[in-house]
């Protein structure tokens, strides 16, 4: 082959080297960044799917900071025994607004694409105070001093702001409101709640999740997210079988 | 570049590259030749993979490949033929009432296999493996029942849930008497003991006496006069010595005070109705009643 024998013509001149190595690197650049510009088509149009409330986002960032993706995945792949389990596959639309998404690659532990609603908030927070309190075979850490943590949220605005940039569309509003609407969507009783799924839409569910009323703790915040997870999309109005959703 | 000599892959006898620093030689060694062929082999199999299946995206869409492989499609068709497999018993699941299921031998044992595989999965985390409970979870191993423990009661717990949302969930409250201050830690203290002499051990007869009135005025109304209960308002049977939330005098106190109400999801939101059926006719059958 003539390129195999002349390579070394190509590592002797360092200015034919150069040329070489931008016309390589720009085919892996053009393969990985190029399908960005359309990613638009690949996400399904679905109802219901809503940037996440602040509190809710909160709680995605200690999900995050825990580093919970290592053992629970966020993808239920369009394969029978997982949506047998699990439920409906994962959409692209319902991990639009995550940066960066959750879908993990190990299963230590269950999936968690649509743990919404299928436990209590009383077993959410026994389950991470003392997770073989609930299940005794399991090997999840204990995450009791959640707890005890007061939720810092004196950053949030920014953190929206970053998602904004980066194509999350919060409003001014959702994110001049931000600290009201998380205090509203911890209490069950909030007169605020109203201006919350105002903002956010009506299925948002603003209660006390970890029973504590006294202090928003990062134990609600994780709750709130873990509650909301797989919920979003409407899923009865959802249109499988039309073609630019068959993949 | 001279081209290397096939038949010698040693060292000593490749050519140098002419490069050499204190006497160490950089040498021109061909690839091995099975790290090569392997190489070659891959770039054919891609454009093969490329033919056959989905691979360049386009401006409008991406190339579907010959066999046009949908994950999405296939699993459809898995499901379908899933439920193909189940067949006649899915149908008969979803067609025949509860009492019929159960009176149906084979029909009974196919419902109480799924109700196991689907119980193991979903209930037992909160229920306890087999349904034996644990504090705040109900046990379903006993005869003892909150919102009742016939099949259809059973069928309809599971269906709604309690406490779920929604209009048609099983719903109440116990008030939090300490919390919301409703009574006085007085007041609570002589009720703990009404409570213990109710489930018939020991308690201080001057506490029970003076506990009478206000277990008739904030009580009576769910749990009954006798304290007997009512399951048409989960109000549990506070005279049977079963205890949701501990049998203990600070676990009834506590109860006083915060008036903890346990929440079930709704599971006919996630399973389809034989599902459902077939977990209510696992869990009646595991029941002691």
């Amino acid at each position: 082959m003539l390129t195999w024998k002349s390579h070394g013509k190509l590592e002797r001149n360092s200015l034919l080297l150069v040329i070489g190595i931008i016309f390589v690197v720009s085919i892996g650049g053009l393969v990985e960044i190029a399908p960005l510009f359309w990613i638009e088509s690949t996400v399904e149009k679905v109802d219901g799917m809503r940037p996440y409330t602040p509190l809710e986002q909160a709680g995605r960032d200690i999900y995050v900071r825990e580093g919970c993706h290592t053992c629970h995945s966020q993808m239920i792949r369009p394969l029978r025994d997982e949506v047998e389990r699990y439920g409906h596959y994962s959409l692209a639309a319902e991990s639009m607004y995550d940066h960066p998404f959750q879908w993990g690659s190990k299963r230590t532990g269950p999936d968690l694409a649509r743990v919404g609603g299928k436990y209590s908030d009383a077993w959410q927070k026994e389950h991470l105070t003392d997770p073989r309190g609930m299940v005794p075979e399991s090997v999840m850490p204990p995450y009791a001093f959640l707890n005890e943590r007061e939720l810092s949220f004196k950053d949030i605005e920014d953190r929206m702001r970053a998602l904004r940039r980066v194509g999350v569309p919060y409003t001014d509003a959702q994110i001049a409101n931000a600290r009201t609407d998380i205090a509203a969507q911890a209490d069950e009783f909030s007169s605020d709640s109203v201006n919350l799924k105002r903002r956010y839409g009506t299925k948002v569910v603003n209660r006390d999740f970890d029973g504590d009323p006294d202090v928003i703790t990062e134990m609600d915040a994780l709750i709130a997210y873990l509650q909301m997870l797989g919920t979003l999309v409407d899923l009865k109005t959802y249109q499988a079988a039309a073609p630019g959703n068959e993949r | 570049m001279p081209r290397p000599d096939k038949k010698t892959s040693d060292q000593e006898q490749a050519p140098s590259t002419g490069h050499e620093w204190d006497g160490i030689v950089e040498l021109d060694n061909p690839l091995p030749r099975w790290w090569l062929w392997v190489f070659y082999a891959s770039i054919v199999f891609a454009i093969g993979y490329w033919v056959v299946m989905p691979a360049w995206p386009g401006i409008s869409g991406y190339t579907k490949g010959v066999r046009n492989h949908s994950d999405r499609v296939n699993v459809a068709k898995a499901l379908q033929d899933l439920d193909q497999v189940r067949g006649a018993r899915l149908v008969q699941l979803r067609d025949k009432t509860l009492e019929e299921i159960e009176a149906d031998p084979a029909l009974q044992s196919y419902a109480l296999t799924v109700g196991q595989s689907v119980f193991g999965d979903n209930c037992a985390t909160c229920h306890g493996q087999g349904g034996v409970g644990g504090k705040g979870y109900a046990n379903l191993r006993d005869d003892v029942w909150l919102w009742g423990g016939s099949l259809g009661d059973i069928h309809h717990t599971i269906s709604v849930g309690v406490r779920a949302g929604g209009t048609e969930t099983r719903n109440s409250r116990m008030p939090a008497f300490g919390r919301d201050e409703m009574l006085s830690e007085a007041q609570r203290a002589d009720l703990t003991e009404y409570v213990v002499a109710l489930s018939g051990r020991a308690a201080d007869p001057a506490a029970v006496a003076r506990a009478a009135p206000p277990f008739a005025q904030h009580c009576a109304s769910c749990h009954g006069a006798q304290g007997k209960g009512d399951m048409t308002k989960g109000a549990p049977d506070l005279t049977d010595r079963e205890w949701l939330n501990g049998s203990r005098r600070e676990d009834i106190a506590m109860q006083l005070f915060t008036g903890r109400g346990g929440v079930m999801p709704a599971w006919r939101d996630r399973f389809r109705p034989e599902v459902v059926k077939a977990l209510a006719v696992y869990v009646h059958a595991n029941a002691g009643g």
